[in-house]
């Protein structure tokens, strides 16, 4: 019996690596062999840990394909007022930042939730909220206001992971929904 | 025998970590001296700390409680997102005053929120001389 977990915990261990692998290669060579792995998920997780301590230190750590690049570079270009904060940052420590939201901004990797988001917004727009974005108010249009800015658990549809519980996953499928004090969305 | 070990090595990391703490805060607060400051007085960083220094757009406090709370070994909550706030205090945080890239970048950003401006250097002396002491 424990030989066996040890077995499927190394074969679970094999195909993780696997399909990392495949994502890392897809980085240098193209988008065709890992679009079976990125289509399991809506947006590319987030996957530095600097960018998880120093923005998602305050907020929900937003993934990049959540914006386009101009979107990402208005944000960081104003963080004296980050939406009523100041959240301004070491030059050095910006500049990582905006390389890091830059190059996995919503017009990278084949992910379909960011293209969603992407092809929205039209060609003059700037959104600097992702609540802004044509996409994200269309899919929350039905939503009440009293299970969102009236509900104290979520507050705002900033906060994503209030009712998706695999947002940190960049996953945001209707079937992940549970709604503090209502329960699924949907039914 | 293990216990022993184990009650040695958590004391050395205490003292560690304690060292590290007055460092970060010894090499700060001399700096705010060479740029003017006279004596810090950690009464005078509490009075700031329960200051009211208006009102926000969103109706709330201008007050370091507002996010940190009176006591601040208490865990906070950032006002907005509702992200909780590990305590500020080093007795029940030990990460707390021990990194001054990190004491700078937090006092700049919060000054500016709560005061309006950033904090003169003698300010910032304070409410580090009465951070330390919680």
């Amino acid at each position: 019996m424990k030989i066996r977990s040890i077995l499927l915990a190394v074969g679970a261990g094999v195909l993780t690596a696997g399909s990392q692998m495949v994502l890392s290669e897809d980085d240098d060579h193209g988008k065709h062999s890992s679009k079976l792995f990125e289509r399991t998920v809506d947006v590319a997780r987030v996957d530095n840990a600097q960018y998880v301590k120093e923005c998602g230190g305050c907020h929900f750590a937003y993934q990049p394909g959540l914006l386009p690049e101009r979107s990402w570079r208005k944000v960081m270009s104003q963080l004296k007022d980050h939406f009523g904060d100041n959240a301004e940052l070491p030059a050095a420590t910006q500049e990582q930042m905006l390389t890091y939201l830059v190059a996995n901004s919503a017009e990278h990797g084949n992910y379909r939730r960011s293209e969603k988001i992407l092809r929205s917004i039209s060609a003059k727009d700037v959104p600097d909220r992702i609540t802004d974005t044509p996409y994200i108010r269309h899919q929350h249009n039905e939503l009440p206001a009293k299970l969102v800015k009236g509900n104290d658990k979520v507050g705002s549809l900033s906060n994503c992971a209030a009712c998706h519980t695999k947002a940190d996953e960049g996953s945001f499928r209707e079937g992940e929904i549970r709604i503090p004090g209502r329960g699924r969305w949907g039914d | 025998m293990k216990l022993s070990k184990l009650f040695a090595a958590g004391c050395s990391s205490l003292i560690f970590m304690s060292g590290a703490s007055a460092t970060a805060l010894t090499d700060l607060l001399q700096q705010y001296q060479k740029q003017g400051a006279q004596q810090f007085d950690a009464q005078a960083g509490k009075t700031l700390w329960t200051h009211s220094f208006g009102v926000s757009s969103e109706g709330k406090d201008r007050r370091c409680a507002t996010c940190h709370t009176e006591d601040l070994r208490q865990t906070g909550k950032h006002m907005k997102t509702g992200k909780s706030i590990e305590p500020l205090a080093p007795s029940v945080n030990t990460k707390r005053l021990t990194d001054v890239a990190e004491i700078e970048k937090w006092l700049k950003r919060n000054c500016e929120w709560t005061l309006g401006r950033e904090c003169s250097a003698q300010e910032k002396g304070d409410f580090l001389s009465f951070i330390s002491m919680q």
